[in-house]
């Protein structure tokens, strides 16, 4: 099953729509409750970042009997060391985004914490694409 | 997953139900559907809220209790009484007054619900001290809320807090003290809790993660509103004032049954107070999704203005909520005066209540669940979309569900046809593919014949 939505620059309102609506997805196939919770945490936070710190993107969605890939490509600024970025307490948000809670550098690595597979590609000035898996066993 | 079916105190009376389709339109788990011309429940999605029963215009929709004659199947019998039954009354009619009606109708003891609170309160600060990674913690205080959470936020169930309710601690309470004072049997004992809802009686017939109700019948407050108040009427101005012991109900324990009563007794640094049913969900949907952080407790009721809105109250909720908060402020003062002392005699016991405060596992019971296998449930939800998109999405509700999504679910678990759609049916009828009498006929089977003959007669 394939899913797809839009998330749009500095849209802070609907942070979180594909995440609810992915969740609600996810509840009626049964998946348990921990890993549905793994899966939201981890692609808000993707969601936050493509809204935050980039100028809006898409999420792709793609549900398995096993797993489901997530996949958010932003157009965005792009990240210049992705290993830096990585390690928590990092950051290259600006201090408008972080007066509003986000930008705290927790991002990635809370991605990373929840999900079974990740990958993140970047080209500065063009953009990011982060890759997420959870297996549902 | 639990799979024992529910309890459901809600019943709908087949031969005066009109299937109007307003409990169908307004339940908040889309439980209900119309068949035949009556409203039909699916017992895996209600959740007792009450709902339905507060719009039906035919009172087709009626709840079951006990018989009241069977409390004198016990020789000792106690009236579990909640503190917002006595804030159906006017202020003149007084607390100790009640209590002596509702000895000449036949108990013979009576205990206020909310006596256990101060116990019930330690109990949940100590619950929450000693499992610090369970935040938020979710209040079990309300059986409409633990439902919900059972059926529609699975994975929110782990942070109830398995933990008996002010009820069941006083139930248990007046049990022992009765045994040691009388020495009689348990079974000499009846206890019958004054249900101000649907829910709590669902809850006494079918507690969840306990084995057994610890109360042994359930009266309808409207119904002891109604014999209590035929015996002030009888009364009139020429009654005698019992000076019986009023049980020493604390100003907390009152106010308990109010919105934000439980949360101001909390030891949580940041904690929620929602009531109302739809509030409880929108925010529920938040917390789920950590959008929301940082919440230690919450405090959820499923009726506007908590317990005073219960479907089984006798009057307007917020005369009942001002009642309350009174008699509240007067023992407050009390209190505050020294005249009455914030121990109540729980406090005796408060040992062995403490032991006993702990109910088992309560485990989620989804109803959003399509199928146990991934696969297949993958399958179905594929062919649901597909039934989506040619639904006309304006949850007319013609189709006997509530929505049209609801309408795409039903048809993929086979418990409808995509032909329902009245939308589909002309579409059908213009291409030729269906006849009119086709048609009505489908109507039929959802409306029943009764209203399509009336409705051909009328014409």
């Amino acid at each position: 099953m394939h899913l797809e939505y839009q998330v749009y620059e500095a849209d802070f309102v609907n942070a979180g729509a594909a995440s609810s609506a992915i969740k609600k997805t996810l509840k009626q196939l049964n998946v348990s409750p921990q890993i549905i919770k793994r899966v939201v945490v981890a692609l808000y936070e993707a969601e936050v970042n493509a809204i935050a710190h980039a100028y809006g993107g898409t999420i792709y969605a793609d549900i398995e009997p096993d797993k489901i890939t997530l996949k958010v490509v932003d157009t965005g600024p792009g990240i210049p060391d992705i290993d830096w970025a990585m390690q928590e307490g990092n950051s290259t948000a600006s201090p408008e985004v972080r007066n509003m809670g986000f930008g705290a550098g927790m991002g990635l690595p809370n991605i990373q914490k929840n999900v079974d597979k990740l990958n993140v590609s970047s080209t500065v000035g063009v953009g990011t694409t982060v890759e997420m898996e959870v297996n549902f066993v | 997953m639990e799979k024992t079916p529910f309890f459901h105190a809600l019943k709908i009376d087949e031969d005066t139900c009109i299937g109007c389709s307003r409990c169908m339109k307004i339940c908040p788990t889309e439980a209900l559907r119309v068949r035949d011309g009556k409203a039909v429940l699916m017992p895996d999605r209600c959740i007792d809220c009450g709902n339905c029963f507060k719009v039906c215009p035919t009172r087709s929709i009626y709840i079951e209790q006990d018989d009241f004659e069977d409390i004198f199947n016990f020789p000792i019998r106690v009236a579990l009484v909640p503190a917002v039954f006595m804030g159906q009354f006017p202020n003149d009619i007084t607390v100790s007054r009640i209590y002596g009606i509702l000895k000449e109708l036949g108990f013979t003891h009576v205990l206020e619900t909310e006596s256990s609170i101060p116990i019930y309160t330690a109990a949940k600060n100590k619950y929450a001290a000693e499992n610090p990674d369970i935040r938020p913690l979710i209040s079990t205080f309300c059986p409409a809320i633990v439902r919900l959470i059972q059926v529609k936020f699975p994975g929110l169930t782990e942070n109830l807090i398995p933990l008996r309710a002010p009820l069941d601690i006083s139930a248990m309470y007046i049990r022992r003290k009765i045994k040691e004072e009388l020495e009689v049997k348990d079974d000499q004992i009846g206890i019958f809790y004054i249900t101000p809802c649907a829910a709590k009686i669902a809850a006494v017939k079918s507690p969840v993660g306990e084995e057994k109700s610890l109360v042994d019948g359930v009266i309808n407050m409207d119904s002891l509103y109604n014999r209590v108040y035929h015996e002030i009427k009888k009364q009139g101005h020429n009654y005698k004032e019992h000076k019986l012991p009023v049980s020493q109900l604390s100003a907390d324990g009152v106010l308990t049954s109010l919105t934000n009563g439980e949360r101001r007794l909390s030891d949580a640094q940041h904690s929620y107070s929602i009531d109302e049913i739809h509030n409880v969900i929108e925010f529920l949907e938040k917390v789920e999704n950590e959008e929301i952080e940082d919440v230690d407790f919450l405090e959820l009721r499923a009726c506007d203005q908590s317990c005073p809105g219960g479907i089984l109250t006798c009057d307007n909720r917020f005369l009942i909520c001002e009642r309350v908060f009174g008699r509240a402020r007067k023992i407050a003062n009390r209190e505050r005066k020294g005249e009455q002392t914030k121990d109540h005699e729980l406090e005796e016991e408060r040992n062995y209540l403490m032991r006993h405060m702990k109910v088992g596992d309560i485990n989620p019971r989804s109803m959003l669940v399509l199928d146990d296998n991934i696969a297949v449930a993958l399958e179905k939800m594929k062919k649901i979309d597909e039934y989506r998109a040619r639904l006309p999405q304006t949850d007319c509700g013609i189709c006997g569900a509530p929505t049209c999504d609801a309408l795409a679910r039903d048809i993929v678990c086979d418990n409808a046809e995509l032909t329902d759609c009245v939308f589909i049916q002309r579409n059908l009828e213009a291409r030729g593919n269906m006849d009119v009498h086709e048609s009505l006929k489908i109507m039929e089977v959802i409306w029943g014949k009764a209203k399509m003959n009336d409705y051909v007669k009328k014409k």
